[in-house]
């Protein structure tokens, strides 16, 4: 029912939205809530386990019952709170978890087995037949549980993600929020102002409150507008979702969800990062409900839900509106309703000191199956009445919201006089709390608390202010008690909730702790009670009361279980903003890139790079491909993009001790313009990576990693120049990204390679592993004498803005020539021919002695890994590399493991496994690398590869991993 | 008194007001003959298996919290027998096993269901990995299956199959893996044992531990002094504490886990799902919530919560692999402590104190082996011999270099 | 989380590697036996607590830093370079 002349929403902008089959009408300003109880309808949803019907129970973010779904098809929104969401003109909402309808819901039926389903219920049964549980219930039981639901579809919303910075975030804009921000940007910090609501001022635009003579909303509208005027940040509907480490706190912002009809280029959330130097931590309290017998029908809601509805919205949520309170607040309500006019038929108090005109005593039972008709009081003189009421107003006490105060770890504090948790001193570094947040519930002392918070973080950050003058307002605080446990009448079997969503009951609290579920953990881990969608924000406080009396231990003793992240849920594509797509890691292009898909060469992510697969001609497939560019590369000249790999520039005196001292080889003895592949191990003497260093100076080397250990080995660089060998004078840096790199490979790899270099390359300027300055195109360029392929092979080397240029102009001659481009798979084809090794090889777990590389280790000198790398179990009895060949025609596979023939397929008869399969045009035979136990001294046994999870067997012979050129003559020539 | 469908309809009918204590709060004694510092799901497991597997019953249980109340509790629930490793491969094998018929031999519905984990893959050089660790898992006497792209499709329909980024192109499938009620293992462990005569003392912190002669003779605690003919340490998260009160240094870092739980939601996710490439893993509790994680924070840390980076990159994850979630949100993030070992897989172990063991270094891994764990040690305090699955759990391998290193990542305790 | 570099100043943790504790400074020599390997490469005292720990600020400066904290907190109280 609307009253007139109440509310701050805009009359004179009507407005309709669906639930289920209606037509709603409301006014902008609405919230799904509001306008639904302004048009008489209570019922808005279904609880989690028995389906009981329900109204909401709150007007802000912490509602338990009122939940809904928004909007249709993949843009479905699920579990949104009624009592927030704005409405929107045309906007489609829903009930949910209830079929066929809210009002007639088949699983009610739950609730007449609630004698069986209490606390734990399930732990206890579902065991018989032991195939059941998998077959029959837990289908049943998922069936039935969870709230709403997903489409099913990707998420269409468009999210985003933001950071921020400032001295000082105020979280909550009631008059504590709002005066610490004055007091802040008055005293010139940068300000950011965070509210959950649309409208700023808290309590003050929900209650007939006064500030300075004025009504509060219109105090809290002014102040806004000013601190906007001196540059505060103000973010209405921002939720500070978590504190987090040095200053850090989230952040969501519903930045559309309030429009009708957004701009396409306006996310619907958008999730901050905050860096704050201070904050004041003004959020306010929640209300309490009160347990007593069958509290949980659509029409009771806390009192100052009652009240908001009036004040901010214009609606009274009956006609009948009864009070039940152990709270001063209680006959705020009653005097609110009143005075605008609504019938208050009763209020109870069960309070020794209750107010004149109330009634003493308590609710101890209530009737209405979709909505309350009435309820059944004891007034504390004796006997019990029947009172008719559609709403009951019910007053527990405040509980200051104090979640954030939380979030690093730090437990409430009782406060025996408030009756209610308070945030402990200096929980999180940086944060001052003030008003209600902090237990101060009066509108005074939370206008001077704000005041003082803003000094206590100013001074924090090191800035001074003379305040500013405090408005006058109430400074009278609601008095209340400890949460009350209303029995019932004996012999009645009522249920008085906790923890509505979850249907938790004082029984239930009571049964765990009978069942030793004493602790405050244990019971909320048995019974469920506080891990619904509000954390227990409307229940923990009751709940813990009823475990303090069951264990008959005190509040104190009993404990909180504790609050964390988010203060209110957040959704997964906000916090996860620009992932979906390509988004979710960064892509790295080589300079040739367009130019390789153009000939549409399938790219393969190698290290956030991509590399060409293989270069298909006509209607080829992979391994047609692969295996021409392979013979290619082999009889006349291929060109593949090496730019991928890591390259690091070191320079200065200490160069070479520092590459002796990382690598496990010497590098100090290579001559300068000459090559070295050299064998990086990590400290606990696996191998780490490997590659060429090239000595272009006397203090000048270029190392090359694999793509995809580059950021590593640059790393491990970092930290042996700046914390192992400071001794050494050496500079660093990567160069991966200055230089395009291509490597030519193959019988005509010098004619082609001399058609585009100005200098002479011979066997003399350019022997095998020399390097060297050249002029590429009359561009100055490097040229490295390497093979990864075992052929005659160079690698030249120009920068990056010339790469694309180089590559084609590489490409033509090449083709002039018979050959062309080869992509990844012929690169892997040819080394694993000639036993080169990768990452697929070097895992990690492998040690230069597995590779038949730890001779390599030198004697002369200290290195990264040398010591570990000569532990006991290092050394004897390992998987060594060998070269693996199928006998039979069958292929190798990668994966498949290796067993003696005759020996069971077994864990503890394995031998080895395969690591890199190919088909070797070259050798007309399917040829692998792999590691096999003792390999080295097995060369010539034949042993059976076993691959089961492909279905695939054959014999395969043992050889030594060099399968071709074993003298390598083809490279040297 | 027995759980079943009978009892529940009895006491229902009785206003379930003859439910008993699920386990007593009994005072320590002054003496025992196994003191297990640490309730959680490894120590109450063991205290099960010593007195069912070896009639060991004069045991007491030391908690300095309440039961179940470490990473037991706070873990993703997954359950699965699916690693490449000798050493590993044995003991997760029969681990998973033990969980098998966990619910029968406690009269305790756990609500073990193997719904499949799919491990999915998006490159060449990955599907080789796991079809090496398949082949593996499969000669253990495990089950894995190595499913293509479009099996893959079929089955999981709601991936995004040919994400921009990572395109899925297969997974190896683990059937028997799936998930529990991780609070009702520790309590159905812990009324197990209770019921066959262990004592679990809760709010009972060890504080000392006495060795006379290179013999371990007991522990102080805040409730006094307990002698003990055995003591095991089975404390996750405080494993470095607990040991430096016995002299000994381990080869432990502690850091923290983050986890993530949504609103109930009605099914969509009807099994365990890991992405690789974004150290992402996701799976639909019985409640109708999603669970799901991501990797360490990395920094060393006791403080059982996480920051915002590792959040985010997991909700990240989350949307590059299904982008059907955005609308879920995220209700409860919380940390784990975890004991980061140098090669990512754990330590049960005697020490050099006579009677003195160890069970630690359980990394993320610690849930799925709750039973193994329990099982391996008990048979360890029990004969003083190793028991053979678990028997490559040694503390001496990283000197001796016989590390075992899934990851294949080095020394370096936050890399596994 | 946020570090001050000494270079580079207040930053998030994001622009940070995270390596281990301090102790992967103290490098044992070349010919130091087992034990001191051992205890170099894997064992910590692993402290509930004050700790000192090695981070690079590899999105930004890539220095080396020691930065003295609080496991149990969080806390950071002093952030200089590794030398």
């Amino acid at each position: 029912m609307r009253v007139p002349g109440y509310g701050l929403i805009d009359r004179d902008a009507p407005l309709k939205f669906r639930f289920d089959n209606d037509w709603v009408k409301g006014y902008a300003g609405d919230t799904v809530a509001s306008a639904l109880l302004a048009q008489g309808t209570r019922l808005m949803g279904r609880s989690f386990k028995y389906h009981r019907p329900r109204g909401p129970l709150t007007a802000d973010s912490a509602e338990p019952n009122a939940l809904i779904t928004t909007h249709d098809g993949a843009r479905r929104i699920p579990n949104v709170r009624a009592t927030v969401q704005p409405a929107i003109h045309g906007l489609r909402t829903r009930s949910q978890n209830a079929w066929p309808s809210l009002g007639l819901d088949v699983l009610e039926v739950n609730d007449l087995a609630a004698p069986f389903l209490g606390a734990g219920f399930y732990y206890k049964t579902f065991m018989w037949p032991p195939k059941a549980w998998e077959k029959l219930y837990e289908p049943l039981i998922r069936r039935a549980a969870g709230l709403g639901a997903l489409s099913g579809d990707p998420d269409p919303w468009r999210q985003e993600k933001a950071f921020a910075h400032c001295d000082l975030l105020v979280v909550g804009g009631g008059p504590a929020g709002l005066m610490a921000a004055r007091e802040a940007a008055e005293a010139g910090a940068d300000v950011i102002l965070a509210d959950e609501d649309e409208i700023l001022g808290g309590r003050l635009t929900r209650e007939a409150e006064a500030v300075d003579g004025r009504p509060g909303h219109a105090w809290a509208a002014e102040t806004v507008a000013a601190l906007r005027a001196m540059g505060v940040r103000v973010m209405p509907r921002t939720t500070v979702t978590g504190a987090y480490d040095g200053g850090t706190y989230g952040a969501l912002e519903r930045v559309s969800h309030h429009l009708a009809d957004p701009h396409p280029d306006l996310p619907r959330d958008c999730f901050w990062r905050i860096a704050a130097k201070s904050c004041v931590l003004a959020a306010g309290a929640l209300e309490r409900h009160i347990a007593f017998p069958m509290n949980d029908r659509p029409g009771i809601m806390l009192g100052s839900a009652v009240r908001a509805y009036l004040r901010r919205w214009g609606v009274a949520p009956g006609h009948r509106i009864a009070i039940f309170t152990t709270s001063d607040d209680g006959h705020r309500t009653a005097a609110d309703l009143r005075a605008a006019g609504i019938e208050v038929p009763a209020v109870i108090d069960p309070r020794e000191d209750a107010p004149e005109g109330a009634i003493r005593g308590e609710v101890v039972g209530t009737s209405g199956r979709l909505g309350l008709t009435r309820i059944e009081i004891r007034p504390s003189g004796g006997g019990r009445r029947w009172i008719e009421c559609d709403a009951l107003a019910v007053s527990g006490g405040w509980n200051p919201t104090l979640h954030l105060t939380c979030h690093l770890g730090a437990r409430p504090v009782w406060d025996e006089t408030l009756a209610t948790f308070v945030p402990r001193d200096g929980a999180v570094p940086g944060m001052t709390v003030a008003g209600a947040a902090a237990g101060l519930f009066s509108t005074a002392q939370a206008l001077e608390s704000g005041r003082e918070a803003a000094q206590a973080a100013l001074a924090r950050i090191g800035r001074q202010h003379a305040s500013t003058a405090l408005p006058k307002a109430d400074a009278t605080p609601p008095r209340q008690i400890a949460p009350l446990d209303v029995r019932g009448p004996k012999g009645t079997r009522h249920r008085a909730w906790l923890d509505f969503q979850n249907d938790v009951t004082v029984k239930d609290v009571r049964q765990a702790a009978q069942e030793n579920y004493a602790s405050v953990e244990h019971m909320k881990r048995y019974t469920t009670q506080g891990m619904a969608t509000d954390q227990g924000k409307t229940s923990n406080v009751a709940a813990l009361a009823v475990l303090a009396d069951a264990t008959g231990r005190g509040i104190p003793e009993t404990g909180t279980t504790t609050f964390r992240p988010p203060f209110s849920p957040v959704p997964i594509s906000a916090m996860g903003a620009g992932a979906t797509g390509a988004g979710f890691a960064p892509e790295r292009l080589t300079t040739s890139d367009p130019a390789m898909r153009a000939r549409g060469a399938p790219m393969i992510e190698t290290g956030l790079w991509y590399r060409p697969g293989w270069f298909p001609q006509g209607d080829e497939d992979w391994r047609a491909a692969c295996s021409r560019e392979a013979a290619m590369v082999r009889t006349t000249v291929g060109v593949a993009d090496v730019s991928t790999l890591g390259k690091i520039d070191i320079q200065g005196p200490g160069a070479a001790a520092l590459l002796d001292f990382v690598y496990a080889n010497s590098f100090s003895t290579l001559k300068e313009g000459r090559v070295r592949y050299g064998l990086m191990l990590r400290e606990d003497g696996h191998v780490m990576d490997d590659g060429t260093t090239a000595r272009l100076g006397p203090q000048h080397y270029v190392m090359t990693t694999t793509t995809a250990a580059a950021d590593q080995v640059m790393r491990h660089l970092e930290f042996v120049t700046q914390c192992l060998r400071p001794d050494l004078d050496v500079a660093l840096i990567s160069t991966t990204e200055q230089w395009a790199q291509f490597s030519v490979a193959g019988p005509r790899a010098r004619e082609t390679v001399q058609s585009i270099v100005a200098e002479p390359v011979t066997d003399e300027t350019f022997p095998f592993m020399a390097c060297g300055p050249v002029t590429v195109a009359g561009t100055p360029g490097r040229l490295f004498r390497i093979s990864f392929s075992g052929e005659h092979a160079y690698e030249i080397a120009v920068p990056s803005r010339y790469g694309a240029h180089l590559w084609r102009d590489l490409l033509a001659r090449a083709e002039a020539l018979g050959g062309g481009p080869y992509g990844m798979e012929a690169l892997n084809v040819l080394r694993i021919e000639k036993g080169f090794i990768t990452h697929s090889e070097i895992t990690g777990r492998v040690t230069a002695f597995d590779i038949g590389m730890d001779r390599m280790i030198s004697e002369r000198k200290d290195c990264i890994g040398k010591a570990a790398s000569r532990r006991p179990a290092l050394l004897e009895n390992r998987e060594e590399m060998v070269g693996l060949r199928s006998l039979g025609g069958a292929p190798i596979t990668a994966g498949a493991h290796l067993y003696r023939e005759g020996d069971r397929p077994d864990a503890p008869n394995d031998q080895g496994y395969v690591t890199s399969p190919c088909w070797s045009p070259a050798l007309g035979a399917h040829i692998a690398l792999g590691f096999l136990r003792n390999g080295r001294s097995r060369h010539g046994e034949v042993v059976r590869m076993v691959d089961r999870v492909r279905g695939h067997q054959t014999r395969v012979e043992i050889v030594d991993p060099v399968q071709f050129d074993p003298k390598g003559g083809r490279a040297r020539g | 008194m027995r759980f079943n469908i009978l009892e529940i309809v009895r006491q229902g009918l009785s206003g379930n007001s003859g439910w008993g204590p699920h386990w007593r709060s009994p005072d320590p004694k002054p003496e025992y003959d196994v003191v297990i510092v640490g309730g959680g799901g490894h120590g109450l497991a063991t205290a099960f298996y010593l007195a069912k597997e070896h009639g060991i019953t004069n045991v007491a249980l030391l908690e300095k919290g309440y039961l179940g109340g470490g990473n037991v509790g706070r873990n993703t629930t997954i359950v699965r027998a699916n690693y490449m490793l000798p050493g590993n491969s044995e003991f997760y094998s029969h681990s998973l096993k033990l969980w098998e018929g966990m619910e029968q031999e406690l009269n305790y519905n756990a609500m073990m269901s193997q719904r499949g984990i799919y491990n999915l893959f998006h490159s060449d050089g990955q599907r080789d990995a796991y079809a090496r660790r398949g082949n593996q898992m499969i000669s253990q006497g495990d089950d894995a299956e190595l499913l293509d792209r479009a099996a893959v499709r079929r089955r999981l329909p709601f991936l995004d199959h040919d994400n921009a980024r990572f395109p899925v192109i297969g997974a190896l499938y683990h059937g028997r893996g799936g998930t529990a009620r991780h609070d009702a293992v520790a309590w159905g462990y812990a009324r197990g044992a209770d019921r066959r005569g262990v004592d679990l003392i809760q709010n009972c912190e060890v504080i000392g531990i006495d060795i006379e002669g290179g013999r371990v003779r007991g522990v102080q605690t805040t409730r006094g002094a307990i002698r003990a003919k055995k003591v095991a340490l089975v404390t996750a998260g405080r494993s470095s504490q607990t040991a430096a009160m016995a002299g000994l240094r381990l080869p432990i870092e502690s850091h923290v886990l983050q986890a993530f739980v949504s609103e109930g939601l009605k099914p969509l996710i009807d099994c365990v799902v890991t992405f690789g490439m974004g150290h992402f893993y996701i799976s639909q509790s019985d409640k109708g919530g999603l669970v799901f994680g991501g990797d360490l924070d990395f920094y060393a840390s006791y403080a059982a919560r996480g920051n915002l980076p590792m959040a985010e990159h997991v909700m990240e994850a989350g949307m590059a692999l299904m982008p059907m979630i955005g609308q879920a949100r995220v209700l409860r993030s919380w940390g784990g402590i975890m004991d980061m070992t140098p090669d990512g897989s754990p330590i049960i172990d005697k020490t050099d104190i006579r009677g003195l063991y160890l069970d630690c270094g359980w990394c993320y891994g610690g849930f799925k082996a709750v039973p193994g764990s329990g099982f391996s040690l008990a048979h360890l305090v029990a004969t003083d011999r190793h028991h053979a699955p678990a028997a490559r759990f040694r503390l001496d391998r990283f000197a001796r270099g016989a590390v075992i290193d899934e990851e294949a990542t080095g020394s370096q305790h936050n890399l596994h | 989380m946020r570090l001050t570099c000494p270079l580079c100043g207040d930053r998030d943790r994001r622009e940070f590697y995270y390596l281990g504790h301090e102790t992967w400074l103290d490098r044992p020599a070349a010919d130091a036996p087992p034990e001191a390997w051992d205890a170099y490469l894997h064992l910590r005292d692993n402290p509930c607590g004050p700790t000192r720990d090695l981070w690079q600020h590899e999105a930004g400066c890539g220095a080396w830093l020691v930065v003295s904290r609080d496991t149990a907190t969080h806390e950071i109280a002093s952030v200089e370079l590794a030398r």
